[in-house]
C-alpha cells in the first residue's frame, strides 16, 4: 500500500522492530506503540519489553507511546484463558488479543492519534482484491506463518492492517536488524503465552481463584479408576505427560469432563477423529462458501494443513471434515481454513465427532 | 520544512534560559575547584556557590543562610518533612498534608504511615483550594508540622499558605511549603508566606535539571535535622560536594525569571487567557477544570469530553505540540489524576485532562497554531469511537 503516516505495534523484539524500520526506509511516518497489557511481572508487555520498544523507536529516530491495556487484556484475554481451562477446554488466546487488543484497542488507538493504518511483526501478507476484498495470505515464511491466530480479524480491521515482514523469512528480518545496527536482543524464540510461562497457567488459574479448581479422578475409558487429579485445568486434550498414572501401553488424556472433574485417559487410537463441529466461525475471507468447500485445515498452531472439507453451519458455525482422522482435535482450540495460501476463515472447536 | 515544535508543558520543565546556559557554561569551564577547599581554586567555587545563594535569597525574600541546595525538588521535600519529623520531640508526631500535594510529598506520608507517623489530609475545594478552615479541622494535638503547596502543579491552584500558615503557628506545628511551581511565575516571599521550610527546583525556571533547594527559617534550625550524614557541606544540612555550576545555572535563571516578573505575568496570563477562550470556542464541550481566580498565570487544565486526555496529547505530540495529561511523573500509568479527584470532579471530568503550561518561550504564534490545529485533531478521535473510561 502506499504508505503516509503508520502506526507500529512494538513488542521489543526483533519481527515489530524490523517492521517499523522497513516502512521508515520506505519513506512512511512512522511512530510507535506498545500495550502495557499485564499488570503484575511478567515476561511479556513487561517493562522490559517497553523498554526495548522505546530502545528501538530511539534508534528509528520515531516517537514511541505505551498505551496501558491492562484492563481490557484482562477482561478479553486472562478471564476467557481461565474460563476455558476450568470447562475442561484449551485456550488459544493470542487469536483472542489479536481481535480485541492489537487489532482492537490498540489499532483503535493508532488510528485515532493520526494513523491510517497498522503494523505488526506478524508473519502474514494481505492482497486486495479488484473487488475492494481483503486476502489474508499465508507468510513466504511457511515455517513462521501466523494467519492461523489473525483468523478472527474483521475485513475492516485487515483493511487497516500492514504485516512488513510478512514477505521475509525469518534469517532475513534478523539479518535485516543487525545490518541496520538496531538494539534488538537475541531473545531466545519461545513458544510461551505472554502472560504465563509454559507449565505455569494451572498455578496462574489456581492462584486467580482457588475457589473454582476441584480435585477429580482420572479414570480409562471402561471407567476403571487410575488415580486422581488436582483438577481438569491442569490438562488439554492429547496431553501424555505428566498424567502421574503408570500404565503398560502409553496413555493419553482422551476427554476432560467438566461435570464430574472426570479426566479419561486413553490410547493414541481413541483421539483419532475425522470431523469437527466449530462454533464463532469467522470468513476472514469475506467470502462464504455456499456450501461444502474443499480446504486445507489446521486445528492446532504447530501442524501442517490436512486436506478436508468444510461446510458452514447457519450464520456462525461449521463443521469440518478432513479426509484422514486427526489427533486430538481440542475443544477451545482454533480450526483454520485455506484455500491455496488464502485463509479462507476459522473458528473455535467446539467438539471432535466420531 | 517541517514546523517547529510547540512546547507548552512547562508545568513539566522548562527550556534552559540562555543566561542560565552560559553562567552554566562558564562555571564548568573555570571554576571547577571544591568549595570545602582552602586553595584559590575552591574559594573560587565557594564565592560563586554562595553569589548563588545570595540570588536565590534575594529572590525568596528569605536569609541566605537558610538556603540549603539540594539535588531537586523532590529532595528538598524529602528534607523537609522528614527532617522536620525526626526532630519532633513528641511521642507521638502527625503532620497534615494537603490532598492536592506533589507525589514527592505525598509519597513521603506514604512512608510516614508505614513507620507509625499518623498523616492527616487536608481536603481542597472544587478549584482545588485548601481553605484555611480545612488546616485548621485537620490539626491535632501533635501535629508538627503542615505541608501546602504554594501553587499546584496539574490546575496551577494559588494556595492561601499565608493564612494556613498563621492557624499552623498558633497551634504549634511547623509549617512547609512546596513553591517549586510558583517560583518565577508569581512573587515567592517566605516571610509573607509564614514558611519555616520551603522547596524550590532550578529547572522549572529555565536553569538546569539536577538542582534544588531548600530553605529553613531562622525560626525552625532547633526543630528540624539533617538526613543524611557526611560531610559539613552546606551548614552541615545537607552533605555531598556541592554543585556549583547547578547553583550558578540556578541563580541564573532565578534572576532572569524574577527581573520582571509582573510583566511577563501578564503577558502569560493574556497568553493562557486567549488559549483558553480559543480552545473553548474550537472545541464544543471542552470544560476549565478549577476557575481562573486564584490561579497561575501560566497553566490551565481543560477537560475534553469523550476522549481519553492520554489520546488526545499523543496526537497533539504527532502534530507538533508537547503538553501533559496531568503531572509529567505519571507517564504510561492509566490513573485518574489524586488532584482532580480530590476536586471532586465527576468521572467524564477525570478523564480527558490536559494541561497547558506556558513559559518564557511561548509566543502568540504557538497559542494561535494550538488553537487551529485542535478543531481536526479532535474530531479525528472522537469519529475513531476512542471512548475514555476513567471511572476510577
Amino acid at each position: 500500500m502506499a504508505c503516509t503516516h503508520v502506526g507500529v505495534a512494538m513488542s521489543g523484539g526483533v519481527d515489530s522492530s524490523v517492521a517499523a524500520l522497513l516502512l521508515k526506509e520506505q519513506g512512511c511516518e512512522v511512530f510507535g506503540l506498545t500495550a502495557k497489557t499485564w499488570p503484575e511481572g511478567s515476561r511479556c508487555c513487561s517493562d522490559e519489553d517497553v523498554r526495548s520498544a522505546r530502545r528501538v523507536c530511539d534508534a528509528l529516530g520515531i516517537p514511541h507511546y505505551v498505551v496501558d491495556l491492562s484492563e481490557p487484556f484482562e477482561r478479553h484475554v486472562v478471564a476467557y484463558f481461565e474460563e476455558e481451562y476450568l470447562s475442561g477446554r484449551t485456550p488459544s488466546p493470542c487469536a483472542r488479543c489479536n481481535r480485541h487488543i492489537k487489532f482492537g484497542e490498540l489499532m483503535q488507538r493508532a488510528l485515532a492519534i493520526g494513523a491510517d493504518a497498522m503494523a505488526t511483526g506478524h508473519y502474514a501478507r494481505t492482497e486486495r482484491t479488484t473487488g475492494g476484498r481483503i486476502r489474508l495470505m499465508r507468510s513466504a515464511d511457511r515455517g513462521k506463518d501466523q494467519t492461523y491466530f489473525l483468523f478472527d480479524l474483521s475485513q475492516e480491521q485487515l483493511a487497516r492492517s500492514v504485516f512488513p515482514v510478512g514477505d521475509m523469512a525469518k534469517q532475513e528480518v534478523i539479518g535485516h536488524a543487525r545490518k541496520a545496527g538496531l538494539p534488538v536482543h537475541d531473545r531466545p524464540e519461545s513458544q510461551d503465552l505472554c502472560f504465563v510461562a509454559e507449565g505455569e497457567h494451572a498455578a496462574l488459574i489456581e492462584k486467580r481463584s482457588p475457589g473454582r479448581v476441584a480435585p477429580g479422578d482420572i479414570s480409562d475409558p471402561a471407567g476403571r479408576l487410575l488415580g486422581r487429579h488436582g483438577g481438569i485445568h491442569r490438562f488439554t486434550l492429547g496431553q501424555r505427560r505428566g498424567l502421574g498414572v503408570a500404565a503398560m501401553a502409553p496413555l493419553y488424556v482422551a476427554a476432560l469432563d467438566r461435570a464430574t472433574a472426570t479426566v479419561v485417559l486413553g490410547p493414541r487410537e481413541s483421539l483419532m477423529r475425522r470431523e469437527a463441529v466449530v462454533s464463532g466461525v469467522r470468513w476472514t475471507s469475506g467470502r462464504v462458501p455456499s456450501g461444502s468447500e474443499r480446504c486445507e485445515a489446521k486445528v492446532r498452531y504447530r501442524q501442517d494443513a490436512a486436506a478436508a472439507e468444510v461446510k458452514p453451519l447457519g450464520t456462525d458455525a461449521a463443521e469440518l471434515r478432513f479426509d484422514e482422522p486427526q489427533f486430538a482435535i481440542t475443544p477451545g482450540q482454533i480450526a483454520a481454513f485455506y484455500t491455496g495460501d488464502e485463509l479462507l476463515g476459522g473458528g473455535w472447536i467446539e467438539k471432535a465427532v466420531e | 520544512m517541517k514546523a517547529p515544535r510547540i512546547y507548552l508543558d512547562y508545568n513539566a520543565t522548562s527550556p534552559m534560559r540562555p543566561e542560565a546556559l552560559q553562567a552554566m557554561a562558564q562555571t564548568s569551564a573555570g571554576i571547577w575547584g571544591n568549595p570545602s577547599s582552602a586553595h584559590a581554586e575552591g574559594r573560587l567555587a565557594k564565592a560563586l556557590l554562595e553569589d548563588s545563594r545570595e540570588a536565590l535569597a534575594e529572590a525568596l525574600d528569605a536569609d541566605p543562610a537558610g538556603i540549603v541546595f539540594t539535588g531537586s525538588g523532590t529532595e528538598a521535600n524529602n528534607l523537609a518533612i522528614q527532617g522536620a519529623v525526626n526532630a519532633a520531640g513528641v511521642e507521638a508526631p502527625r503532620v497534615v498534608l494537603s490532598a492536592v500535594e506533589h507525589p514527592s510529598v505525598l509519597n513521603v506520608g506514604k512512608m510516614l504511615e508505614g513507620i507509625g507517623v499518623a498523616v492527616d489530609y487536608a481536603a481542597c475545594d472544587g478549584d482545588g483550594m485548601v481553605h484555611p478552615e480545612k488546616i485548621a479541622e485537620t490539626l491535632r494535638p501533635g501535629t508538627v508540622l503542615v505541608s501546602l503547596m504554594h501553587a499546584n502543579n496539574e490546575v496551577g491552584t494559588i494556595e492561601p499558605v499565608a493564612e494556613a500558615a498563621k492557624i499552623a503557628h498558633e497551634r504549634g506545628a511547623l509549617v512547609h511549603c512546596d513553591a517549586v511551581q510558583s517560583l518565577g511565575r508569581i512573587a515567592v516571599s517566605v516571610k509573607a508566606l509564614g514558611a519555616d521550610l520551603l522547596t524550590v527546583s532550578a529547572h522549572k525556571v529555565g536553569g538546569p535539571k539536577g538542582i534544588g533547594a531548600m530553605y529553613i527559617a531562622p525560626q525552625a534550625r532547633k526543630r528540624w535535622e539533617p538526613v543524611f550524614h557526611g560531610g559539613p557541606q552546606e551548614r552541615n544540612r545537607r552533605p555531598g560536594t556541592e554543585n556549583v555550576a547547578g547553583a550558578a545555572g540556578f541563580a541564573a535563571a532565578v534572576r532572569a525569571a524574577t527581573a520582571d516578573l509582573e510583566a511577563e505575568a501578564n503577558r502569560l496570563r493574556s497568553l493562557r487567557d486567549r488559549l483558553a477562550a480559543g480552545i473553548t470556542s474550537v472545541v464544543p464541550g471542552a470544560v476549565l477544570n478549577g476557575s481562573l481566580g486564584s490561579r497561575l498565570p501560566n497553566t490551565l487544565n481543560m477537560s475534553f469530553p469523550d476522549v481519553p486526555g492520554d489520546a488526545l496529547m499523543m496526537a497533539l505530540d504527532l502534530k507538533g505540540v508537547a503538553v501533559s495529561t496531568g503531572s509529567a511523573c505519571a507517564v504510561g500509568a492509566h490513573k485518574p489524576s489524586h488532584v482532580l479527584k480530590a476536586m471532586k470532579l465527576g468521572g467524564g471530568r477525570r478523564c480527558g485532562p490536559i494541561r497547558f503550561s506556558l513559559g518564557w518561550a511561548t509566543t502568540d504564534r504557538d497559542v494561535d497554531r494550538v488553537i487551529a490545529i485542535l478543531p481536526s485533531v479532535m474530531k479525528r478521535l472522537r469519529e475513531s469511537g476512542a471512548t475514555c473510561d476513567c471511572s476510577g
